[in-house]
């Protein structure tokens, strides 16, 4: 993102003297340009030039041979005895790359370098050495820690430096930069003019555009021609519509790029290359167009701009020999356009740059459309800086204006003379006039702004506003560099923000009477509160799993649970899945607290999984903002895969807690089983249970399978297999469950519960002891005492299950307790006898109960 | 009957014999008083009152009188033996109270001992703000809506706004999902994972009936790797209203019950302007956080703005006669910021401890 260096900015835009990066950061953030960073240098003085006076090579024990140097550093030499400032000063270094007479930087005590890093005198190699003789990278400009900075290498000429000058104006180390956040639609404030523009708009200073000159030359006969071929454009939109060329002579390829505008580019994070390539790169970061500098005298006429052919290749300045595809824009050179000088507005290529023998310069300033450039950028990964700008948007009315720019400094610096070869290829349409209501910012914001207001606003950012006789409907055309503002709302967004967002009050809305929470979102809340007060503690966990946690779990390679949605992108290669179930991230954390020595432990964890079918539809792609038609809409709807809410929890170690009352109870299979069937309470559907032997990762003999009345399969309970505790290394005889909560939703009415009266007659009680064969379910032989019991029966409990020797070989004692009650009557003793009589009879014929004797 | 007496059981004076009656009586009196317990005055209840006491014999020798004596001694023996049994009595009070604050405090237990035996259980805290912020928008009449994470792109994106070629749609560090026939570029499948809620908005737009008021809280995706203040996977909340008369005046007000109702009532939100494509004019919002560590202070809380007119024609709405704002804020963010948190692995690693310490409620 761009960085805002101020003395720059005032070049543009009035700024007060006492203006700092903190306060332009305040000033711009108001207008919509966020504070990215400020970056100092951290650096403070005294650092200042010095001049080598004598260089002692002194080799040392350990091989290394270090330099003692003397170092004339002006009024800041070691005083002598009548107070003079004229004794240099004793400097040891390590580094190699400078002789006497050198002009270097020199960090004197009481300087602190980045780091921080504070410079006093010390003792080291037998010497005191005052101060340090600085590299690049001490002084955080760049990576080169051995290369000392010889002022006269880096640009400076000897004449204007003096020693004992401060160092830190020189090199920009005084200056703050402030980095910005440039939001997709303001493009244009990838330019310095671009924010010079917004700080006026925030703090009302006058701002002179830079990117609007009356003194261009007109086109020529002669200019260096440019064909657009575009027989593939994208939403049939020209991939460029302006391309300006102009052309510079005899400059010099040694010229040096001046101090200030390397030290500029520098502070906007990038390299000096060549006066050149250094003059595209500052007139872009000044006026936000992108620019290519050619070596003349490799390209032959016509340039074409025409879109790749299939199979096409270039090699680019990166060195990366690039596969083209048929939609990026090319700029190309040669016989219809046969060599391939460059991806455009992407990225040059190699033949044509200019090198250190360029001295004819072809200058190219274009306009290309912002899709094409976005996708070449996308597809070859190269987010350049033209790039940015163009996939935002660049002014087409900037080439000229810029390529002159160019031409001027090329011309000043370079020691060039402007060829009359002025070409400018211009088919750009310009900006479409919106209608405008005066009243759409009201109507917006609630503020109410006047008529004069919103046109002044309107103006002020470049826009022509044309009122309409008797109404307050205006025209406005947007200005050239604002391809953004399309529409009302964009224009309602530019004059809420000039006048400021502080002017907008603060109003509650009424909203009509809503509905409250849906019935899954109530049930939701009941069941996961009724675990976590029964003892569960509530985790989230990430929905990437791997095919190895199947694995680890046994589920078999054909379950349907195994199939999943992979992820292109997974941040974890080995987790492209999407869960297709909670409980094999639960296991994992489960896993991860008993590591950590949370060993007794209850979790449960909500949340939806992904149950894709394996011919699942494609989701189709539709156009932007259109409404899809009903068939289209079923379509996206089909390409969703199914993503029920799941409820699912592990228990292992202790459940009830021992203490000083006695031992605690370990988690069972009771435990997980109960935790469904508390869940299905909560919800309010009853379930029934019964055993699945081949449900991984669950015991075999210790598994319930739960089904909702019309036999839908909607989860499982129990304990898990051994190996599977094995293997997650989990506490012995762990449990777990999970069930498919919008299964259970799903299969409510909505009716409301119809209520029994209560009985006020007096309640009997009577105890049943039934042996049954060991093999009989328990749930057979209560429904069957409940059938012969008949309505008089209020509550059936099992007391006691036995088996041994009293009951016989293979069977089974189960005690149950009765509570009846009559409705209309108070029961006798005939009544009851009778009762218990039957349900004995029905509890026979069922499951050959007898009465235990 | 039969059976003579035994020697004990003859009264040792006549009923008549005043003298004797009232020495018997202040026997038992003394006797009463010098029970130091109920034990003791058990065996004095049979000593004086009991069938073998001199007054009971006594009393049992009435019947062998003369018809005009027997007057005279019931008139004797009654009254005393009533005084006697009421002193019993008042003694028996004093000596159970007695007994029972002696038994009561042997019986008094530490009440500082442990007594959780059954493990305890928790909410998530990220859940039971979810909750909590569910129950201030349908306190204010707003209704809660729900999509699927696993979404089509069209939703997530293009319904919003978000052209295919939009920077914006590039700068969402989205998870692709490859389709079920191994499709096996970005986009093939046509579906992410959602990168915001706001899909659920699009899909809200699509199906409910104007006027709109809903909150959208759930889980998102983006491909940040996990960190002390970044995670992958987080949960939003986002808020759409799209009514007639709606103005960004309404979204700030919104916005500042929302920031009372979360961190107190002195918190306010305040926005600058920024982009998102779905919201046009769109801000970033920004909290007044009483309790910010070194001070109070602003911080940025979340995105909004006035719903782009793109977005209502995308659900078929009038642009013209309904307007609607937005707003959206990371739920992680909400809750390090009110409960301290300071890193968010303890928020997604699922270790008991974390969501222990909260409890039920937050």
């Amino acid at each position: 993102m761009p960085n805002i260096a101020l003395p720059w900015l005032a070049e543009h835009v009035e700024t007060p003297a006492d203006l700092n990066a903190e306060q332009l950061a305040a000033d711009l953030v108001k207008v919509g340009l966020e504070e990215e960073a400020i970056h100092s240098s951290g650096i403070t003085g005294p650092l200042v030039v010095g001049r080598v006076l004598s260089l002692v090579k002194e080799p040392q024990k350990n091989g290394k041979v270090i330099n003692w140097c003397q170092v004339d550093v002006g009024e800041h030499n070691v005083l002598d005895a009548d107070g003079n400032p004229t004794i240099a000063r004793g400097i040891v270094c390590g580094a190699h790359n400078f002789v006497e007479g050198d002009l270097i930087v020199a960090a004197l005590p009481g300087a602190v370098l980045p780091g921080p890093f504070p410079i006093a005198s010390r003792k080291t190699y037998g010497h005191v050495s005052d101060g340090m003789i600085c590299s690049e990278r001490e002084l955080g400009l760049g990576d080169d820690h051995d290369g000392i900075i010889v002022l006269t290498r880096k640009g400076f000429d000897e004449s204007e430096l003096t020693v004992g000058q401060d160092v830190l104006p020189l090199l920009g180390l005084d200056e703050d930069v402030l980095e910005i956040n440039v939001t997709p639609d303001r493009g244009y404030c990838f330019s310095m003019r671009g924010v010079a523009r917004e700080y006026s708009h925030s703090t009302g200073n006058t701002f002179t555009d830079p990117g609007l000159r009356s003194d261009l030359p007109a086109a020529s006969e002669n200019g260096f021609a440019v064909e657009v071929r575009d027989e593939a454009p994208i939403h049939g939109l020209i991939g460029c519509d302006r391309f300006v060329t102009r052309v510079v002579r005899g400059v010099n390829p040694a010229s040096p790029t001046p101090r200030w505008m390397s030290k500029r580019l520098e502070q906007a994070g990038m390299r000096s290359i060549s006066l050149a390539v250094d003059i595209t790169n500052y007139v872009m970061l000044d006026l936000g167009q992108p620019l290519h500098a050619y070596d003349l005298a490799t390209l032959s006429a016509p340039i074409v701009v025409r879109r790749a052919t299939e199979g096409e290749k270039l090699t680019t300045l990166d060195g990366v020999e690039r596969k083209l595809s048929v939609e990026d824009l090319l700029i190309t050179d040669g016989a219809d356009g046969s060599r391939v000088l460059g991806l455009a507005g992407v990225m040059g290529g190699a033949d044509t740059e200019v090198s250190e023998s360029t001295t004819d310069i072809l200058v190219e300033a274009a306009h290309f459309e912002q899709v094409t450039i976005a996708r070449t950028a996308r597809r070859h990964k190269l987010p350049s800086e033209a790039a940015k700008r163009f996939e935002r948007g660049v002014d087409p009315e900037l080439p000229p204006v810029a390529a002159q720019r160019v031409v001027d400094l090329l011309v000043e610096f370079g020691g060039g003379t402007a060829g009359d070869e002025v070409f400018d290829l211009n088919n750009t349409t310009p900006n479409q006039a919106i209608k405008f209501s005066l009243r759409d910012p009201e109507r917006l914001c609630g503020v109410p702004y006047t008529d004069q207001q919103v046109i002044d606003t309107l103006r002020e950012i470049g826009c022509v506003v044309t009122p309409i006789e008797n109404s307050t409907i205006v025209d406005v055309v947007a200005p050239s560099w604002r391809p953004d503002l399309t529409g009302a709302a964009e224009l309602v967004e530019e004059v809420a923000r000039l006048v400021g967002y502080d002017q907008i009050p603060s109003i509650l809305p009424i909203a009509p009477a809503g509905r409250g929470l849906t019935a899954s979102q109530r049930a939701r809340r009941s069941a996961s509160r009724a675990l976590a007060e029964s003892g569960l503690v509530e985790v989230l966990t990430y929905p990437f799993v791997s095919q190895a946690q199947y694995d680890e779990l046994a589920i078999p390679a054909d379950d349907s649970r195994r199939v999943s949605l992979t992820l292109l992108n997974p941040l974890q290669g080995d987790k492209p899945l999407m869960r297709t179930n909670l409980l094999i991230s639960l296991l994992d954390a489960a896993r991860r607290n008993v590591a950590r020595g949370n060993t007794d432990i209850a979790l449960f964890e909500q949340g939806l999984v992904t149950r894709p079918t394996v011919d699942a539809p494609v989701a189709p792609q539709l156009p932007p903002a259109v409404k899809p038609s009903a068939e289209e809409l079923a379509a996206l709807h089909a390409g969703v895969p199914a993503q029920p809410r799941h409820f699912a929890g592990v228990m292992a170690g202790e459940f009830a807690r021992s203490g000083w009352w006695g031992k605690g109870r370990d988690a069972s299979w009771t435990d997980a089983i109960a935790a469904v069937e508390l869940i299905a309470a909560r919800v309010g559907v009853e379930l029934s249970r019964v055993a699945d032997t081949e449900f991984m990762p669950f015991h075999p003999g210790r598994c319930a399978r739960f089904e909702l009345a019309d036999g839908t399969i909607v989860g499982h309970a129990g304990e898990l297999h051994p190996k599977v505790v094995e293997a997650l290394v989990l506490p012995a005889r762990a449990v777990a469950f999970e069930i498919n909560f919008d299964a259970l939703v799903d299969s409510l009415t909505g009716e409301a519960y119809q209520a029994h009266p209560v009985s006020t007659f007096p309640l009997a009680k009577e105890d049943l002891a039934l042996v049954v064969d060991k093999n009989v379910l328990v749930q057979d032989v209560y429904d069957a005492v409940v059938a012969g019991a008949g309505e008089e029966l209020e509550e059936l409990s099992l007391f006691d299950v036995f088996e041994g020797e009293q009951v016989g070989e293979g069977k089974k004692s189960l005690a149950f307790s009765l509570r009846l009650r009559s409705a209309d009557r108070t029961l006798t003793a005939a009544d009851t006898a009778a009762i218990r009589a039957a349900a004995v009879a029905e509890a026979a014929a069922r499951v050959g109960a007898e009465l235990r004797s | 009957m039969s059976t003579p007496a035994p020697e004990e059981n003859v009264a040792s004076f006549s009923p008549l014999d005043e003298q004797a009656v009232a020495g018997a009586l202040n026997e038992a009196l003394a006797a009463i008083a010098a029970a130091g317990d109920l034990e003791e005055l058990k065996l004095v209840r049979i000593a004086h009152a009991g069938d073998k006491s001199p007054l009971a014999l006594a009393n049992r020798e009435i019947g062998k009188l003369e018809h005009a004596d027997k007057a005279k001694a019931g008139k004797i023996l009654g009254p005393t033996r009533g005084r006697i049994s009421k002193a019993l009595a008042e003694r028996q009070v004093v000596l159970e109270a007695e007994r029972d604050a002696l038994v009561l405090v042997e019986e008094s237990v530490d009440v500082t001992l442990p007594v959780e035996r059954a493990a305890q259980g928790a909410r998530h805290p990220l859940q039971s703000l979810q909750e909590k912020v569910q129950d201030l928008f349908v306190s204010m009449g707003w209704e809660i809506a729900e999509g699927p994470e696993v979404e089509a792109e069209w939703f997530n994106f293009d319904a919003l706004n978000f052209g295919p070629d939009h920077p914006a749609r590039q700068m969402q560090d989205t998870f692709f999902v490859q389709g079920m026939q191994g499709q096996s570029e970005p986009g093939e499948s046509g579906l992410v994972l959602r990168t915001h809620t706001s899909p659920v908005q699009a899909r809200a737009l699509l199906e409910r009936d104007l006027p709109l008021y809903i909150a959208c809280p759930g889980k998102t995706f983006r491909t940040d790797e996990l960190d002390a203040t970044h995670t992958p996977v987080f949960h939003q909340v986002e808020g759409l209203a799209v009514d007639k008369g709606l103005t960004m005046a309404h979204l700030l007000g919104t916005l500042d019950h929302f920031a009372k109702a979360m961190f107190g009532p002195e918190a306010k939100t305040r926005i600058r302007p920024s982009f998102f494509p779905f919201t046009e004019p769109s801000a970033e919002m920004d909290l007044w956080f009483p309790q910010k560590k070194g001070g109070a202070g602003w911080i940025e809380w979340g995105g909004c703005g006035m719903v782009n007119p793109n977005v209502l024609k995308a659900a078929g709405i009038d642009p013209e006669e309904y307007t609607g704002f937005a707003f959206g804020m990371g739920l992680e963010r909400t809750l390090m910021l009110r409960h301290g948190i300071t890193d968010m692995h303890d928020i997604i690693e699922g270790d008991v401890r974390f969501s222990t310490q909260f409890g039920m409620d937050i």
